[in-house]
């Protein structure tokens, strides 16, 4: 149903092949977060992941650096339209931290220090698809970024990419999480434009 | 007193969003720097207070540009009335949209919107008899404006309180509808961080800590707050609240641009 709005032209720059349909590419790293912003010392930080059986996979902030930091280089993509291209990240793969993780479960809710919760496909975070993220930008993650650890689930919409991690719980349903409570796609592919339902 | 948590609180059922066509009925002058648009919307189904939307502007050449607003007023349709939807847009200095929305945009001109957005940062008539805080900074305001004005609408009588920081008096957005609004229905505190209206006495000056504190509702009154503005106004405002001891999921944020 789109027609052009009288007068504008929009800046007449090259479009980008890799930003995915209505997004626009900014310098600046907006925050967008649902309250305050948690203040977590590395010294008290853990990562838990939990299967059906109440079994509890953990690592202290030294143990899961342990695990292997690689260097991540990625677009990253946010649902109120702005776009970072060729973002440098560093962080530890998904598949190792779920490497002995047993489940049959094919869904999973990522949390977060100060309550927030998403859910996503066991799918999306594996196979070289995610990361627990520690650094952005060549230095520690800020603490209004998500610091001292998010995840990183660069194909989907960034609000996916929970900030203050603090583990996942396996989940046999694809049950919704904060956002998408509140009106956010469940899954959020953003070259679909799964922004709302 | 209630005791519910406002972070885990299921979304009741909403309107779903959907493309609307608006027609621009009026623009006005908001500030210096930003514009106020009066939108005909004869497909709008109403919005939530605090809830926003998204804008969309087509080029000749199909070129798109997409940003979020916050929605100062709206009216649903009704048989016989179009809706209407009123935004109010900041020139964003080297922007993309906003410079055409503030400059350019005039009566008959046709854009579209998708919405209504947001189910969270919202107030509703009778969710709560909690008190509630409002802080804004400057274009910040108008999802609280929207907020203020529903609550007066609403005639709710939870007590209402908006702290708004502005650099000076030409800077008030919504100025004469908050100034009706002050009163019994809404404690209005304005400060000023350059420059204050002529003859008075209001102190001018950033905020601090204790004097943010001093007017705004105590934490023993657990109010709900709601903050908006810049990224580094909400830090700022969001770390002195839990200082003075209010619940972090008391505390709803909205934030606009990056870390400075």
């Amino acid at each position: 149903m789109s027609f052009a709005t009288r007068g504008f032209s929009g800046r007449r720059r090259e479009r980008d092949d890799r930003l995915p349909p209505g997004q626009t590419l900014v310098q600046d790293w907006p925050v967008l977060s649902a309250g305050p912003t948690p203040q977590i010392d590395t010294g008290d930080w853990a990562l838990t992941v939990r299967d059906e059986t109440g079994t509890e996979h953990r690592w202290s902030w030294d143990e899961l650096l342990a695990l292997g930091v690689e260097d991540v280089t990625v677009d990253i993509h946010c649902v109120t339209h702005w776009s970072r291209l060729g973002m440098e990240w560093r962080g530890v793969s998904l598949d190792k931290v779920f490497e002995d993780v047993e489940s049959e479960h094919e869904f999973v809710m990522a949390h977060s220090y100060g309550g927030y919760t998403t859910n996503v496909p066991l799918e999306d975070l594996l196979d070289g698809k995610a990361w627990v993220a520690v650094e952005a930008d060549g230095a520690p993650l800020d603490p209004e970024h998500g610091g001292p650890a998010r995840l990183l689930v660069p194909h989907l919409y960034f609000w996916k990419s929970a900030k203050w991690l603090r583990g996942f719980t396996m989940m046999p349903d694809n049950e919704p999480g904060f956002w998408e409570q509140y009106g956010y796609h469940i899954y959020g592919d953003p070259w679909k434009e799964e922004r709302y339902w | 007193m209630s005791t519910e948590p406002a972070a885990s609180t299921l979304a009741r059922p909403r309107t779903r969003p959907a493309w609307h066509v608006a027609t621009v009925a009026e623009t006005r002058r908001e500030t210096p720097t930003a514009v106020r648009l009066v939108l005909d919307v004869p497909t709008w189904p109403g919005s939530e207070a605090g809830a926003h939307l998204d804008l969309r502007l087509t080029a000749p050449d199909g070129y798109q540009a997409s940003r979020s607003y916050s929605v100062a007023a709206s009216t649903p349709a009704a048989p016989g009335s179009p809706g209407q939807v009123v935004l109010a847009v900041d020139e964003v200095p080297d922007g993309e949209v906003s410079p055409f929305l503030v400059r350019d945009v005039r009566p008959g001109d046709q854009l579209e919107l998708h919405g209504p957005l947001g189910a969270f940062f919202v107030w509703r008539p009778g969710q709560s008899t909690r008190p509630v805080q409002l802080v804004a900074g400057g274009s910040g305001v108008v999802p609280l404006y929207a907020m203020a004005a529903a609550h007066a609408a609403a005639a709710d009588e939870t007590p209402f309180r908006l702290l708004y920081s502005v650099r000076t008096p030409d800077d008030v957005w919504f100025a004469d509808e908050l100034a009706a609004l002050a009163g019994p229905t809404l404690a209005l505190d304005l400060v000023y961080t350059r420059r204050a209206p002529e003859g008075t006495a209001d102190v001018v000056g950033r905020l601090t800590r204790e004097s943010f504190a001093a007017r705004v509702l105590p934490a023993a009154e657990r109010p709900r707050v709601y903050v908006c503005g810049s990224t580094g106004f909400v830090e700022t405002v969001a770390g002195w609240l839990q200082e003075l001891g209010h619940a972090a999921g008391d505390i709803h944020t909205e934030r606009f641009g990056g870390l400075t």
